[in-house]
């Protein structure tokens, strides 16, 4: 649900990384606050364990720029990836314009990214919103490991519909700006359909 | 789709603004903040230069969220209000109309008691404003009525460049 202000001419959309535990979301999210200039960005708030396990969610601002006259204003959520969280995930997930899915490439876990995705879906469902409809697109992380999924399968078990996709090294920021700008993208495109 | 976008005019805005100007002065509030469910911000008074708002309204938001989960699993409706105490500082939340968040920092020069009445007062001017805003939203959407749209012009190029 995107918030436009006439007033302060300000567009604001919500954008979700989602993804099992481990695959990389906050480090995306580590990586785009490192990169952008500091008038861009808010602070990275991470509500997190003492492990760095996200517990609640991260949490960036981004103001990317103007589009005709109205500044243009990303904020980026991760959800906790362990199965446990559960709960917070569909909090996380309320009012979402886009989202973001973060696979893990390493073989050892498939099984978890299909959960991961599962999950994704039957939380849209529950509050009325379906993948299909929405702003999407996948980010296979950690490229750089020894262990992973050919990309193929990753692709066949992960992205049926045959959505945008990305290689990520989330650490290094291979593919991060890339997969943030498509969902983007969608998500602009969406409001001009609408409005 | 789920929820449908909230779409703020210039008058509207200047309404709701008003109402956190009166609250501010008649709570003896240090600052007062309007937040989307969502977690955006939508206006503020008082002094906020010292006040990260954009995390204050997503974190607001998330404990409300939060909270809102525990009340569901106990089977209670929703907690409408939250309070916390510091120090120094004292924070008040409380949700309007199942859509919006009012956030009051307060502290020694007023009191919860006036807080809390102050509050009753706008949660009930703002909730008329919103159902206002909400209906002239669906009526527009029905007459189709697109209004000066900055979005209908978006090109590519456009979102191209706010990724340079
Ligand atoms: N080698 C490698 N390591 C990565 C990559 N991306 C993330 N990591 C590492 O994986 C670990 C977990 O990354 P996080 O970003 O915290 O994972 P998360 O998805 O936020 O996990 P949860 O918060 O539990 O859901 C960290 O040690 C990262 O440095 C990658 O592309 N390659
Ligand atoms: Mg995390």
């Amino acid at each position: 649900m995107s918030f436009i202000n006439y007033s302060s001419r300000e567009i604001n959309c919500k954008i979700v990384y989602y993804g099992p535990g481990l695959c990389g979301k906050t480090t995306n999210l580590q990586f785009i606050y490192k990169k952008t200039n500091p008038e861009q960005k808010g602070k990275l708030i991470s509500l997190a364990t003492e492990t760095e396990r996200t517990l609640f969610f991260d949490f960036l601002p981004l103001a990317l720029g103007d589009i005709r006259g109205f500044k243009v204003r990303f904020h980026l959520y991760t959800v906790p990836g362990q199965v446990f969280y559960a709960a917070s995930r569909k909090l996380i997930l309320k009012g979402v314009d886009g989202v973001i899915f973060v696979a893990d490439s390493q073989i050892e876990r498939m099984e978890a990214n299909i959960e991961s995705l599962d999950d994704l879906k039957i939380n849209l469902a529950e509050q009325g919103y379906n993948l299909e409809k929405l702003p999407y697109a996948v980010q296979y992380n950690k490229r750089d490991l020894p262990n992973v999924a050919p990309l193929e399968e990753l692709n066949k078990l992960l992205n049926a519909d045959n959505v945008a996709w990305f290689e990520g090294v989330a650490p290094t920021g291979v593919g991060v700006f890339e997969t943030l700008k498509s969902v983007a993208k969608q998500v602009l495109l969406e409001l001009k359909k609408h409005y | 789709m789920a929820g449908s976008d909230l779409v703020m005019y210039e008058d509207e805005f200047q309404k709701i603004d008003e109402e956190l100007q009166k609250l501010h002065q008649q709570a003896n509030a240090t600052v007062v903040f309007l937040v989307d469910k969502n977690g955006q911000l939508i206006a503020s008074a008082g002094d906020t230069h010292d006040i990260d708002t954009t995390s204050l309204a997503s974190l607001t938001a998330g404990n409300i969220a939060a909270t809102g989960g525990i009340a569901r699993l106990l089977g209670e409706k929703e907690f409408t209000i939250l309070f916390h105490e510091g120090e120094k500082d004292n924070i008040h939340i409380s949700l309007i109309g199942q859509r919006v968040i009012l956030v009051v920092i307060f502290d020694q020069r007023s009191s919860l008691g006036l807080v809390r009445l102050r509050v009753k007062k706008t949660s009930e001017s703002l909730t008329k404003l919103f159902d206002d805003i909400t209906s002239k939203a669906e009526k527009e959407k029905l007459e189709g009525k697109t209004a000066e749209s900055p979005f209908a012009e978006i090109s590519d190029e456009d979102i191209d460049n706010l990724f340079k």
